[in-house]
């Protein structure tokens, strides 16, 4: 099989990895780089724990290969803070609670990071739309979505 | 291979070889010389699932996405719209002309999977993997889509009404690589609905999909044109034709929508599996297609 070596920025630091033509990138980024923060679930596309940005956008990193990602931009919930400072997002999430298990957490903040780059004043409909990708078996939601909105306000 | 993803905590990918042709030559070349065991690559969202369940064990996946001209999405007064095959949903649904002429579009497009996945999913890979299911393919179709195909150093064109021959079969050849799709402008005053029943609200397939369109046209005894098509009953997508000639031919009643979903109901052949009987989708059919169908009149007889 194929090997690839690839460069890529993955939360602003630039890396080089070899990968094998069937590495996806949810794989890359937790054995090859060990950010383990990325969640593997569902390997289907379907539970969203395993979200990333790609040059801002977000993509179920379990979705796609790692020799797609030549040249991106990769976001992953490790890249969240800046300056050692919580994004609001993560603050709003812990101070409503919205956090159980934990697991679909960095799938969970890094699409509320990309709705409210895109979108920084969404209804609860628009968030609920977001978050469609994500699934939570313990909160039940409501405050995952009290947590957007809180977030969105400052 | 299925009994290891089963087992493994990180479900793998099957061995291939990745492949990343510049050209469309080379690429329609490599298709040719590994036709059974090389398929193009887009946005990967069911080639992945299907690899992953060892449905598929190609050897090959070629990415067709760097090749010039398919990434673009443009839109011209005459032509209409173009999408090209690797421009991916959200980018289709985000485009200015495509929320003001082609709304039915955005509701369908909306209606798949999520966002996350739609940053990857396409159009063209919609069409092409030509599922019965495909939430995307019942407006390209009322909206005579035509796909542009690239074989043999020429490109041809495929109209979408002509085009799916079973689950997963179309006219597409080995080596054949959709360019783009073309979506003529729409005609004047176009209303479209699409209609998914799933278990949830969104991220499910659908269990019956239905779109309609409708606009008028002073030619008919009825004053409007109103196209349905049907996806998850039939082996292909398909549009009941017969419902357009019913609701065009006599003034438009609630009886006369009755007997279209019910012309709906029969023309549909449903199967039984995972998300439904086909006893409830033909049911499902008739009592939708109502709803969709009243839901589209109903808004252009106000205006």
């Amino acid at each position: 099989m194929a090997h690839h070596r690839i460069q890529l920025t993955v939360n602003d630091e630039l890396e080089q990895v070899d990968v094998p033509s069937n590495m996806t990138l949810l794989a890359m980024l937790r054995e090859k780089l060990t950010l383990t923060g990325t969640k593997n679930g569902c390997s289907t596309g379907e539970c969203g724990a395993c979200t990333v940005l790609i040059n801002g956008e977000p993509v179920n990193s379990c979705m796609i290969l790692a020799v797609e990602c030549n040249g991106a931009q990769v976001t992953t919930v490790e890249g969240l803070p800046q300056d050692g400072k919580l994004d609001p997002i993560q603050d709003a999430l812990i101070e409503a609670g919205g956090v159980q298990c934990g697991f679909c957490i960095p799938g969970v903040l890094i699409s509320s990071r990309a709705l409210l780059d895109r979108n920084p004043n969404p209804t609860e409909e628009e968030i609920r739309l977001a978050l469609v990708g994500n699934l939570c078996r313990c909160t039940g939601y409501v405050r995952i979505i009290e947590a957007v909105k809180q977030a969105a306000r400052t | 291979m299925k009994s290891d993803n089963y087992i493994t905590a990180h479900p793998t990918l099957p061995k291939f070889d990745y492949v990343k042709p510049s050209s469309l030559r080379e690429a329609s070349q490599l298709l040719t010389e590994h036709s059974g065991e090389a398929r193009p690559l887009l946005g990967g969202t069911d080639i992945f699932v299907r690899m992953r369940d060892g449905d598929w064990e190609d050897k090959y996946l070629i990415d067709v996405k760097a090749i010039d001209g398919l990434n673009d999405i443009s839109y011209d007064s005459t032509l209409g719209l173009t999408i090209g095959a690797a421009v991916n949903m959200n980018r289709v649904s985000d485009f200015p002309q495509v929320r003001e002429s082609y709304p039915v579009l955005v509701e369908a497009i909306e209606s798949v999977a999520s966002y996350q996945l739609r940053t990857r999913a396409t159009i063209v890979g919609n069409i092409c993997n030509a599922s019965p299911a495909g939430d995307t393919i019942g407006v390209c179709m009322l909206l005579d889509g035509v796909l542009n195909v690239f074989s043999d150093s020429e490109i041809r064109q495929e109209p979408l009404k002509d085009f799916f021959q079973g689950p997963g079969e179309t006219n597409l050849q080995p080596g054949d690589i959709v360019t783009s799709l073309q979506l003529p402008v729409p005609p004047n005053g176009m209303i479209g609905k699409y209609f998914k029943l799933g278990r949830n609200n969104a991220s499910d397939l659908s269990i019956v999909g239905i779109t309609a369109i409708g606009y008028p046209d002073p030619e008919l005894v009825s004053g409007f044109r109103i196209k349905l098509a049907l996806a998850s009953v039939a082996p292909v997508p398909l549009e009941v034709t017969e419902v357009e000639t019913l609701l065009g031919n006599a003034p438009i009643t609630s009886q006369l929508i009755e007997e279209a979903s019910q012309t709906a109901m029969d023309a549909c052949t449903p199967i039984d599996d995972v998300r439904a009987s086909a006893r409830y989708r033909k049911l499902m059919v008739k009592n939708l297609s109502r709803k969709v169908l009243t839901d589209v009149f109903s808004t252009l007889n106000d205006r």
